[in-house]
């Protein structure tokens, strides 16, 4: 058995180390470590509740606006406060936008330049992948990085500026939009629906919409240019749809809510299946080993058997703390990283857009993962997917938006109370959970999504989703950063300054 | 010109910021073609592991020489001076910056966490979290008051939270030009490019300040200097004259500038979207303008505020247009 420790891990969002134990040319046992720890938590404590808007998006330059979305769901949960229409579509539209320009960086920043490398020179699909997806130099940079500016320009009339805004509030937003501006981002969403159309997909979003079985996709992507198509040639040569399964229990909270009693359909004609209260355009719920579920928030716990935290049993998140150890890391041995250990009902789940459309029943996503589990291919096809679906809703809610009509309701400041904001970043499932006493916050708890994913083992020796995926890949002799194993790491897009904040 | 680009204790948001930068053909390729070449970023580079720890280790060891070494983050020097809560390859991240700090032709603190701080130095201050040469407003910090880079530049504060992408790009072009000298920065070693401005400077809302007719709740178009917290008279940076995504700050946003730019900024003694007030007076005054002034207008300007401007500023939408002038037409 040999051991191996990749890190710094870069083309991440923030500090990664996975180790290895090798045996027999794969992976034996995996462990993953999230090296830093800031105290966010505690940073919040004894501050005025509406300070959090200001502190929590801090925690990450590119989750920010996720952040920011689930502490004013969590201060409006304390206050029993609803956002007016206005409020609510100004809202999904600056999380839609940070979601869109997220799911792209991760596609054409951090994944795809690892099929850029020295080591696939002999693939015949090399040289043009080397040209146009090198790491920080190929030609696609200079396509997708000015799209990814216009796009941006949409928070910048909505949101004041990205990342680090105060615009998202638990009453509304605080920028109502003129109907002169409601042209201007419908004329902004054209010209990247535009990019997207002609780079990312070479066909129109509603024609990828509409693929529904893994045979479509594969004759879909044959001979077609665009970037989604190179990929999808790339990872049947390298078999990417039997790499990086996890656990295949898939967790959503729910994105992008609805109007209450909004049609049940969706713009991709799938019925909507949601277990909240509230609809959500991609519903909330758990896929539990091929079945569908509804959410029950009481189901989540987290331990820290294994980090570098003080407690002793699995709390529930409105429970829970965060109590760094404080002397030599060997003081507590069993421990390997900062991250604590989340769990639904016990057990480890894997979120993020594969989780929000297999929840939300979309049908290729749900063939997909039928026939090979959750893996690197379909993770990166969910997140493409999702973009596609997602740009023409947008479209829908800017027509929606009512000049004239509030955007912001006023929050008032309750003396004692509680709530959670359950919401979905790009990455997948993030909940803050705070409490108020005396007008001021006493507690405040936050599961990320790359918490869920991330996750070291739990007080009963499971592993996390990405521990359990690397068991099994492929090592060959003399690699010390085995091309498998960052293929899947980076599958599920990893943000570790949210892991651990 | 080489750059080496570390993530210390931040959120990445400076470099999320950047790659937002409005450039035809994207901001890497407009360094590029400025004679800046990434030798290594976290977000970006191909490397990873043992293939990177080489290279910063040839960086610290000075044999592979360094141009400009960006730090982006707040340098943790806790639990207990250890660095523990922030480790790369074994080693306290802080240890591998001051290393790498005494090599490099220029050193950049890329946004106000690797500046002063930043969020991170709020409360209690768990991390002993500080900046390269500055802890909050006080000099030292991880490097020392003293600390000078190669080039005879203390490090260039580039603050912000987050830094604007041109405030980056500017610096970076002008130290390769060879154009940005110790004259150049202000009293926070900021480029005084930048912050030789006001936030109010170009503010859409500046005729709402004028007649202190103040917004009284959030998304109302009215001055937020008054009640919601804004403190852009005061602040320094070029935000409404530059723009943020073209068309974009803060206040154009329908919130309060909390003053991001400066040291101590996560800690204002008051909750951050309220103003402080005594007697009704906002504590923090206009720069250059003494009190007695900024009262004795306040109390002439709100008396003389013109009904449209006071009905627009509790509004989220204008409610009455200004008049037309009617000696033009005739």
């Amino acid at each position: 058995m040999t051991r191996l420790t990749i890190g710094p891990f870069n083309r991440v969002e923030g500090d990664l180390e996975v180790h290895l134990n090798v045996a027999d040319g794969r992976v034996a046992s995996a462990e993953v470590c999230s090296p830093l720890y800031r105290g966010f938590e505690h940073l919040m404590l004894t501050r005025h509740p509406l300070d959090a808007l200001v502190v929590v998006p801090r925690i990450c330059g590119i989750c920010s606006v996720a952040q920011s979305a689930a502490a004013a769901a969590a201060l409006a949960a304390a206050s029993g406060l609803a956002a007016p229409e206005n409020g609510r579509l100004a809202s999904n539209l600056i999380l839609a936008c940070e979601n869109l320009a997220d799911h792209l960086t991760h596609f054409y920043l951090y994944f795809m330049p690892d099929f850029a490398r020295p080591a696939y020179r002999r693939r015949a699909w090399h040289a043009a992948t080397e040209q146009r997806f090198k790491a920080s130099s190929g030609d696609a940079l200079r396509e997708f990085l000015p799209a990814r500016a216009e796009l941006l320009r949409i928070l910048g009339y909505l949101a004041g500026k990205w990342p680090h805004s105060l615009a998202l509030q638990p009453g509304g937003t605080t920028r109502a939009a003129t109907a002169t501006e409601k042209i201007r981002l419908l004329a902004l969403l054209r010209d990247f629906r535009g990019f997207l159309s002609s780079v990312v997909f070479a066909d129109s979003l509603e024609n990828v919409g509409a693929l529904r079985r893994p045979e479509e996709l594969a004759a879909w992507a044959k001979d077609r240019a665009g970037d989604l198509a190179r990929f999808l040639r790339i990872a049947d040569d390298l078999e990417l749809a039997r790499l990086g399964r996890a656990s295949d229990n898939f967790l959503s909270y729910g994105a992008y809510p609805q109007a209450p009693g909004a049609a049940a359909r969706r713009p991709d004609g799938i019925r909507n299946s949601d277990s909240s209260a509230a609809p959500h355009l991609f519903a909330r719920g758990v896929c539990w080993r091929g079945t569908q579920q509804a959410f029950d928030e009481e189901q989540i716990s987290e331990d820290v058997a294994h980090a570098w935290l003080l407690g002793d049993t699995a709390q529930h998140p409105a429970h829970g703390e965060t109590r760094p150890l404080l002397g030599e890391l060997t003081d507590k041995p069993t421990a390997y990283t900062w991250c604590k250990a989340p769990r639904y009902a016990g057990q480890v789940v894997e979120t993020g857009a594969l989780a929000r459309q297999m929840v939300a029943g979309q049908p290729l996503i749900r063939a997909l993962v039928a026939t090979t589990g959750g893996s690197v291919l379909a993770r990166v096809v969910a997140r493409l997917l999702e973009v596609a679906l997602l740009v023409p809703v947008m479209e829908n809610w800017v027509q929606a938006l009512t000049p004239g009509e509030p955007f912001c309701q006023q929050w008032r400041r309750p003396d004692q109370a509680s709530g959670s904001g359950l919401v979905e970043a790009a990455r997948g499932a993030l909940g803050h959970w705070l409490r108020i006493e005396r007008g001021r916050i006493v507690a405040y708890q936050i599961i990320a999504p790359t918490t869920w994913n991330f996750s070291p083992r739990d007080a009963q020796q499971v592993p996390g989703a990405l521990e359990q995926a690397l068991v099994g890949l492929p090592v060959e002799p003399g690699e010390s950063a085995p091309l498998s194993v960052q293929h899947v790491v980076r599958s599920f897009d990893p943000c570790m300054v949210c892991t651990v904040h | 010109m080489k750059l080496l680009w570390l993530q210390a204790a931040g959120c990445g948001g400076c470099t999320q910021s950047l790659l937002g930068a409005e450039a035809r053909s994207g901001v890497l390729a407009q360094l590029a073609a400025g004679g800046i070449e990434f030798l290594a970023h976290p977000g970006l580079s191909e490397a990873s592991g043992n293939e990177t720890i080489e290279l910063l280790q040839a960086a610290a060891d000075a044999r592979l020489p360094i141009d400009l070494l960006c730090v982006e983050g707040a340098l943790l020097r806790g639990p207990n001076g250890s660095g523990r809560f922030q480790v790369l390859a074994g080693r306290p991240l802080i240890d591998w910056v001051a290393q790498l700090a005494g090599h490099a032709r220029h050193v950049l603190a890329i946004g106000t966490c690797s500046a002063y701080g930043g969020i991170v130095c709020g409360g209690d201050n768990v991390g002993e979290a500080c900046g390269l040469q500055f802890d909050g407003d006080q000099e030292g910090g991880l490097l020392g008051a003293d600390f000078r880079a190669r080039s005879g530049l203390p490090v260039i504060n580039v603050a912000g939270c987050p830094t604007h992408p041109g405030w980056i790009v500017d610096t970076l072009l002008l130290l390769a030009a060879d154009a940005l000298h110790a004259g150049d920065l202000d009293a926070w070693q900021r480029p005084r490019f930048y912050t030789e401005q006001l936030v109010h400077h170009g503010c859409p809302r500046n005729e709402f300040y004028e007649f202190k007719a103040s917004a009284q709740k959030l998304s109302d178009l009215g001055c937020l200097m008054e009640n919601m917290g804004c403190k852009g008279t005061q602040a320094n940076a070029d935000c409404n004259v530059r723009l943020w995504h073209g068309v974009g700050s803060c206040l154009r946003g329908g919130f309060a500038c909390i003053s991001c730019t400066e040291p101590s900024f996560e800690e204002p003694g008051h909750p951050f979207m309220e103003t402080p007030k005594i007697a009704g007076i906002p504590t923090g005054l206009p720069v250059d303008m003494p009190k007695a002034w900024f009262v004795a207008l306040a109390a002439l300007s709100k008396s003389a505020t013109p009904t449209r401007v006071r009905e627009n500023s509790r509004s989220d939408h204008p409610l009455i247009a200004p008049g037309m002038r009617k000696n033009g037409k005739k």
